[in-house]
């Protein structure tokens, strides 16, 4: 059963995306490897292999959880479907 | 799977198994470096393990030097070795810090003899050594008598999804029948901290953790120009997708499965409390930590990358695996063991850990690694501060 987005932990509100890329407005299948369900989602952006998308809308501020953990602060609003990296999120470190 | 109970090594004088039977030529220092190489190119089947330091070194950073050269010489994958410095002392020290395994071992030294006549000398030993440790047979050795190290480079999101994940699926199988394990990569914890102190088998393993973590951060803080977002995560991490240094070292925390950490290493320090474990504190860049593991005695080492990071080491063979398919597609020749089917679902992560011991079976038993073929030989020493 092939999926285009994992997702560590039911807690997480980014998945990656593990096919070459995924486009916008694609229906996107994902997998929560945590529990082994399944969701989708709609993209917003063209979004790389490896790329993480955004689950939920978020805002500056927000705190990233991957692994169920804390990976980071938003730094400029992020909507549902787009793609989340080093313009939108810092580190909480250094 | 039925995990095999053995695998075929060479039976070093001390007790130890290696997986490979190298006749090293090792410098002492940066100026004996030609020599060494001369006496390597002269005689084949030796290796001279070249470097840049080992001249003024004082303290803490000298007998790093010197665990560093010690321990890489006493590795059960090193049959013998000819150590060659400029003056005499610390040559002799070297040597005699290996030949406590009870491997054959000599030392020249340059000053008053000269490059052609050490090459000479050094030469005739090093025919004896390598033709005598031709004869060597490989033999049946228990599994316990692997030691594997774990390193990952080039990450991307796709090593903490799944090939990193495939190494601590091994970890699980293979720590129950007594192999020791070890992890390092002290800067690239930061962010999952907290989490890996909680790993430790004991109060005293944990609280040393967070010392050894806490700092290192400290040196960071203090040297740090900028928030070091140039270097971690690196230009090669962001391209593959990964932000920031919390979410790498939670997908870099991902090798060590379900284990727990009976001690904290030194840089280079050989384990002491049996099998298991370890974390070494040791530079999360790639050579420099492979060969502090290698002199540490470890003798096979599991390298996930994301990107593809290509490195080897001269002694201790150096397995990659990744779970990206367009590494595996664009850099093929770098990859041992490909899991990138884990991100399709048609792989499960005990099917990965299943073909990951596989492929470091075989490797134990003699086949050769991607990094082994194309000829990296990366020894880079570690240094902690300047030279006198």
């Amino acid at each position: 059963m092939s999926t285009d987005i994992i997702i560590h932990d039911k807690k997480d509100n980014v998945g990656v995306v593990v096919i070459e890329k995924i486009t916008p407005k694609q229906d996107c299948k994902c997998w929560i490897m945590e529990n082994d369900s399944s969701v989708n989602i709609q993209s917003a952006d063209e979004i790389h292999l490896g790329h993480k998308i955004a689950m939920i809308d978020l805002k500056e501020g927000d705190t990233i959880l991957k692994y169920g953990h804390d990976i980071g602060k938003v730094v400029k609003a992020i909507k549902k479907g787009q793609h989340v990296h080093v313009h939108n999120v810092k580190t909480k470190k250094w | 799977m039925e995990i095999p109970k053995s695998f075929l090594g060479y039976k070093r004088e001390n007790g130890r198994a290696g997986t490979r039977n190298h006749v090293i030529i090792l410098p002492v220092d940066d100026i004996s470096n030609a020599c060494a190489e001369a006496v390597a190119n002269n005689i084949k089947g030796t290796i001279a393990l070249p470097h840049s330091y080992g001249r003024l070194q004082f303290g803490a950073d000298l007998e790093l030097h010197f665990r560093t050269m010690i321990g890489t010489g006493s590795n059960p994958n090193v049959a013998a070795v000819i150590v060659i410095g400029i003056e005499p002392k610390w040559t002799k020290r070297i040597v005699d810090g290996i030949a406590k395994t009870g491997k054959p071992v000599e030392g020249f030294h340059i000053e008053r003899t000269g490059d052609i006549g050490t090459v000479m000398k050094a030469s005739k030993k090093a025919q004896e050594f390598v033709m005598w440790a031709s004869e060597k047979q490989r033999e049946e050795c228990p599994i316990s008598d692997l030691w594997i190290s774990v390193k990952c480079g080039e990450s991307d999101t796709t090593s903490g999804l799944a090939s990193n994940p495939t190494v601590g699926n091994l970890m699980d199988k293979l720590e129950p029948l007594g192999v020791h394990l070890c992890f390092g990569e002290t800067s690239e914890l930061t962010g999952a901290e907290k989490v890996c102190a909680t790993r430790g088998a004991t109060k005293e393993a944990s609280d040393k953790f967070m010392k050894t973590w806490s700092a290192y951060n400290d040196f960071i803080l203090k040297e740090a120009t900028d928030d070091l977002s140039e270097s971690q995560p690196t230009a090669g991490n962001i391209a593959g997708g990964l932000t920031t240094i919390e979410e790498k070292a939670f997908g870099n925390f991902q090798k060590i499965g379900n284990c727990k950490f009976v001690d904290v290493l030194e840089p280079a320090e050989e384990p002491k409390k049996g099998k298991g474990l370890y974390f070494m504190d040791t530079s999360s860049a790639a050579a420099e930590c492979v060969t502090l593991q290698a002199a540490a005695g470890f003798n096979i080492h599991l390298f996930p990358t994301g990107q593809g990071n290509i490195v080897g080491n001269p002694i201790e063979p150096v397995i990659k695996l990744t779970a990206n398919p367009l590494t595996v597609k664009s850099m093929g020749e770098h990859i041992d063991c490909d899991v990138s089917k884990i991100l399709s679902r048609e792989m499960n992560l005990s099917e990965a850990g299943d073909e990951l011991i596989k492929t470091t079976l075989k490797v134990a038993n003699g086949r050769l690694t991607c990094a082994e073929a194309l000829g990296h030989r990366e020894f880079v020493m570690t240094k902690l501060y300047r030279s006198a």
